[in-house]
């Protein structure tokens, strides 16, 4: 195995492209178990840390481009981005320790196509465009489509993340993702649910994405959850109309974590306590 | 296949070393530069026993590459103490017998460090958060997070 640290994306395309044995270390955090366990067997690791940019978190028409090595840690400790995005920041804070929290990374969450990855379900509800540089150049594509099924992503051959970029909040509009996981720290969710809404000035919802984790084989977009709450003042009826769209949308499998019957249940219960939060902090209330 | 030279600092130190691709930091530490203090656990960055900083960023030394430490600052369990003179968390994790077997306990110390440094007063919930990553099989941790908070108090006394 050889370790590359390129200076600049071209290079980096090139040393991926040029075989089938090239791997993306970011954060670490998922590829050295895997080269540990003999899961992955690369010919050649390319390290994106050294590539200007891949570290940074910057402003940009309103939202922010993420850096695809920016580390939970960071997002954690950036308070524009705090602001503007708590669900996404407080999911990508979900994931593992303070140790692998110094390291892990949105792009490295999305790539490792997990379906019960923390970060996603927050990033699809959120509006997340994925920027992904290749051999034909940079393209961008909506983070819902980046992962295909547990482990594969849409990436080709030679392709990584670049960045993540969450679009401007907009006015009366605020995010949450909760999961649910049967201790208070250090486990892999059992469901996820992520939460982003807008609300008119009469406080209706006027717009909302709800995404469900660990309940497929990849994460849920639940436009019919969406479509139950538009238009509606977030009131009971309203938050049991969302839940029953989101139970009815969850397709789980039994596994150790959880039966199908729980985590339909479970992600009806997370949609409506996450949409509070989002509600509250739409309106500015501290949630 | 030649070997990586890589130069970084370690606990202010500059220093070089030659590494294998495949080679983690805690390999390195341990293996190349007889820095034997901070102890493999699990390997898969679950327990913490491998937790150093790198640019002051708390990290399991056993998900990061040798290679990537490249001019980077990477401080250990080794640097904690000036000489003789133990760092408040160590002595005070003797005062109160916070370790049994001790394999935990450099992790722990790199880990609390590193909180104290950001928090001087931390609620016993955030030293039970921060510490999360690092897991201990002897103690059952009261007397762990007890000396930290022990510790953080001596501290904000004494400065």
């Amino acid at each position: 195995m050889r370790y590359e640290a390129p200076q600049s994306i071209d290079d980096a395309v090139r040393l991926l492209a040029a075989g089938a044995g090239a791997h993306v270390l970011a954060g670490g955090t998922d590829l050295l178990v895997k080269l540990r366990a003999e899961m992955v067997e690369p010919e050649v690791i390319v390290d994106i840390k050294r590539i200007a940019g891949m570290k940074e978190i910057t402003a940009e028409g309103g939202g922010w481009r993420i850096g695809a090595a920016v580390s939970g840690a960071e997002m954690s400790e950036h308070a524009g981005l705090a602001a503007s995005w708590p669900g996404v920041v407080e999911a990508a804070a979900l994931i593992g320790s303070t140790q692998v929290q110094g390291r892990a990374t949105l792009a490295g969450n999305l790539c490792n196509a997990s379906p019960a990855a923390d970060s996603v379900p927050a990033m699809v509800a959120a509006g997340a465009v994925a920027r992904i540089a290749g051999p034909k150049g940079m393209r961008d594509l909506a983070v819902i489509d980046v992962p295909k099924s547990p482990g594969k992503t849409a990436l080709e051959p030679g392709e990584f993340i670049a960045s993540v970029f969450l679009p401007a909040r907009g006015e009366r509009s605020g995010d949450a993702y909760l999961r649910f996981i049967p201790r208070t720290e250090m486990d892999i969710a059992v469901v996820g649910c992520g939460v982003a809404l807008s609300l008119d000035a009469g406080g209706k919802v006027s717009a909302a994405r709800v995404a469900l984790g660990a309940v497929g084989p990849k994460v849920i977009l639940v436009e019919a959850a969406a479509e139950t709450i538009r238009g509606r003042t977030l009131d009971e009826a309203a938050l049991a109309d969302l839940a029953a769209a989101c139970s009815a949308a969850a397709t789980p499998i039994d596994d150790k974590r959880g039966t199908v019957d729980f985590r339909r249940h479970v992600s009806g219960v997370l949609a409506r306590r996450a949409a509070v939060i989002a509600e509250a902090r739409a309106k500015g209330e501290k949630a | 296949m030649s070997r990586i030279h890589v130069t970084t600092t370690i606990n202010g130190d500059e220093t070089d070393f030659l590494c294998d691709a495949e080679d983690t930091l805690l390999d390195v530490l341990r293996d190349r530069l007889g820095l034997t203090g901070t102890k493999e656990g699990c390997g898969t960055g679950d327990c913490g026993a491998c937790s150093v900083l790198v640019d002051g960023r708390l990290v399991c030394s056993c998900l990061m590459l040798g290679a990537e430490a490249e001019g980077r600052e990477v401080a250990t369990i080794e640097g904690m103490a000036r000489g003789d003179q133990l760092h408040p968390l160590q002595q005070k994790f003797i005062e109160m017998a916070a370790l049994q077997c001790g394999i935990c306990t450099p992790g722990i110390l790199v880990a609390a460090k590193s909180l104290l440094e950001r928090n001087p007063d931390p609620s016993e919930e955030e030293v039970r958060y921060w510490l999360a990553g690092n897991l201990c099989r002897c103690t059952g941790y009261d007397k762990i997070i007890r000396a930290v908070m022990e510790t953080a108090a001596d501290m904000r006394r004494a400065s």
